[in-house]
């Protein structure tokens, strides 16, 4: 787990709070993108501050849904649904700005 | 006045729950804006700490702009141990880092995790007190207005509904706005304005309350401090004048002016200007004053604005005012200061802290004439009336020096501040005859008889006393021109004596004669008596003489018969 964990290049966080129709959306959008331009590569993990509220400090989330690559350093953070996705491409570093 | 009137949540901020009539709306978001650098976060914090320390309503605070670590080492110089109060539950910190180049957005969001995160923080220490510093941070790290608005206006929604009292603070924007995104659209409740001016290069803090719904609350701007002991704000006045007072006299040290004031000196909890020109002996009346003070074992504070302890405590040995024992003793402070050292309010300030600490029976603040260079007749005024009034509820009593410059109207402190003492007294140069005197008298006096007199005022290695102007026909006389007069009275009296002394001995020799002349007659009387009674004695001794003779003739005849008889026989 640990071997594969790392060789992971993109680790992702992805906040929500419930299961909304936007959180649903940014899910399902991010999934979209991981899958077409960094398959085998990444790894998603969707925290629900309604359920972890403690969690939310951590990352300086205040906007719903937050997007948060951990993994390459620099923290880069990306709010609302990804419905733009060259937006979120740029914003992940996958796409040259 | 039955109706039921808007819960408040006490702030614990000295004099800002005065001015509010009890403190924030409870329940309801208050807005504090101002400037960069007016004193907002510390005044939020403040709200916090004393509502988690005084009130037991744990707080969270939630930073827009200062990390966790910054905030609790800039407070620790107010005393507040912030580390300590989050370890206890009593308060906690939140720091939100929004930095806009780590952030892209790309379609619809909400603030929802920011609410979570206070929501969490809240629930944690259940937190009564809610504090949002500076929220307008969010808009310069968002850029979608339209949600960040209505995200706004949900969240105060949210606060009002969690029953949190809580304080927004915003910076002031240009021109007429008070925060430059509009908050107080928001905040209807409760909108406070803190502001920070510098005027002839001093630095006054200062707080208006633009709006509070449904409450009464002062409307002036009042002047605030920022010190080592957290924020104090300091109404003009207490709005109101329901003192307590004290028909207990002290005396003022000098039993001369004690007489001039029905007998027994001020009342206790009194004001007392003592003015005049310079170098009449105003200092060395409060020294008296404090003197005497620390006589009678009560304490006594001394701001001195001009001198120096040290000057005032050599200057007033030569005459006769051993201050320095007092210092020992503990019964005397000395607080000098410039008053250019800080402005009015913080000096003010000070003296609040100072008197509340020491507790003191009696203040001097000498003179206050200087406190001028820091600010105008006006606000001395103000600073004054304040001052009193809070001496006033303290029950201490007050004595101001005052210097009064001659011909200068708008600069007299003396005129300027009368009106607020209860008790005045004047010392005026009497210029006469070639030579300076001091003539003092008391202008006013409130609530006793007090003499209308002007005394003479001398200071001597002695000490200080009051002695009566000579009033002559030539009118007041002072100084030499007294003495020249006492004498010339003495010399009236002495020849007097002198006139009186030798008309006695003339009566004295009258009487000797008029003696002599009746032992004389006494003596005729004597010899005239004794030839009477000589001539009595001879005429008895005549008439003795005679009847015994004729006696004798008588008894001879008889014999003769008796013979002739016989010789019949």
């Amino acid at each position: 787990m640990s071997k594969q964990e790392k060789t992971k290049a993109y680790e992702l966080r992805l906040y929500v709070a419930g299961k909304t129709a936007k959180s649903t959306m940014a899910l399902n959008n991010l999934k979209k993108y991981c899958e077409e331009h960094l398959k085998g590569q990444y790894k998603i993990e969707v925290i629900d501050l309604l359920v972890q509220p403690q969690l939310a400090a951590g990352d300086q989330i205040f906007a719903i849904p937050t997007l948060v690559r951990k993994v390459p350093e620099p923290i880069r953070k990306i709010i609302g649904d990804l419905s733009n996705e060259e937006k979120v491409l740029v914003g992940l570093n996958i796409l040259p700005a | 006045m039955h109706h039921p009137t808007l819960p408040k949540t006490p702030t614990g901020i000295a004099g800002l729950d005065q001015i509010t009539g009890g403190g924030l709306p409870k329940g309801r978001p208050s807005l504090i804006c101002g400037e960069a650098g007016s004193g907002k976060t510390l005044m939020s914090i403040e709200f916090l700490v004393r509502g988690a320390t005084a009130f037991n309503e744990p707080g969270v605070f939630m930073a827009f702009e200062e990390k966790a670590s910054e905030l609790t080492m800039n407070v620790a110089s107010l005393g507040f141990d912030l580390d300590k109060l989050q370890a206890e539950k009593k308060i906690r910190l939140d720091y939100v880092h929004i930095d806009r180049s780590e952030i892209e957005e790309t379609g619809e969001y909400n603030l929802e995790g920011l609410f979570i995160r206070l929501g969490y923080a809240i629930d944690s220490i259940k937190a009564k007190r809610v504090v949002l510093d500076t929220l307008e941070n969010l808009f310069s790290g968002l850029t979608n207005q339209t949600i960040l608005r209505a995200e706004l206006r949900r969240l105060f929604q949210w606060l009002k509904d969690r029953g949190v009292t809580a304080i927004i603070t915003g910076e002031k924007g240009d021109g007429n706005s008070l925060t430059r995104q509009g908050l107080e659209e928001y905040v209807s409740d409760c909108v406070i304005l803190l502001d920070h001016r510098v005027i002839n290069q001093i630095s006054t803090r200062r707080l208006r309350i633009i709006k509070y719904r449904g409450s009464v609350h002062g409307t002036n701007e009042y002047p605030f401090l920022i010190d080592e002991e957290g924020i104090s704000v300091l109404p003009i006045t207490s709005l109101k004048l329901e003192k307590e007072v004290s028909s207990e006299r002290i005396s003022s040290g000098i039993p001369a002016m004690d007489a001039m004031l029905g007998g027994q000196g001020f009342f206790r909890g009194s004001s007392v200007l003592v003015s005049g020109t310079a170098g009449t002996g105003k200092t060395s009346i409060a020294a008296y004053f404090a003197n005497e003070t620390c006589k009678r074992k009560e304490r006594c504070i001394y701001f001195a604005f001009e001198e120096s302890p040290k000057q005032i405590i050599r200057n007033m040995q030569s005459i006769n005012v051993n201050l320095q024992t007092h210092i020992n003793k503990g019964l005397l402070q000395f607080y000098a200061s410039r008053p250019t050292l800080h402005g009015l309010e913080m000096h003010l300030v000070s003296i609040y802290n100072v008197i509340k600490k020491f507790k003191p029976g009696v203040v001097i603040l000498d003179p206050i004439t200087n406190l001028i260079t820091v600010g105008s007749v006006s606000e001395v005024k103000a600073m004054l009336i304040r001052l009193i009034d809070f001496l006033q509820e303290e029950q201490v009593t007050v004595m101001f020096t005052a210097l009064s410059l001659n011909n200068i109207v708008n600069e007299q402190t003396d005129e300027g501040v009368s009106s607020l003492v209860d008790a005045w007294i004047l010392v005026r140069d009497i210029e006469n005859n070639g030579e300076r005197n001091r003539g003092m008298y008391i202008m006013k006096s409130r609530g006793m008889k007090h003499s209308n007199q002007v005394r003479e005022f001398i200071i001597t290695d002695k000490g200080l006393d009051l002695v009566e102007v000579y009033l002559g026909p030539d009118g007041v006389l002072t100084g030499s021109a007294r003495e020249a007069h006492k004498l010339q009275e003495e010399t009236g009296v002495v020849l007097r004596d002198f006139a009186v002394s030798s008309k006695d001995r003339e009566l004295i020799r009258k009487r000797k004669v008029l003696e002599a002349k009746i032992s004389n007659l006494q003596m005729e009387f004597e010899s005239a008596e004794e030839e009477l009674n000589k001539m009595y004695q001879q005429e008895e001794l005549v008439k003795q003489v005679t009847q015994k003779n004729r006696d004798e003739i008588t008894q001879r005849r008889r014999d003769q018969q008796f013979d002739e008889k016989g010789g019949k026989k």
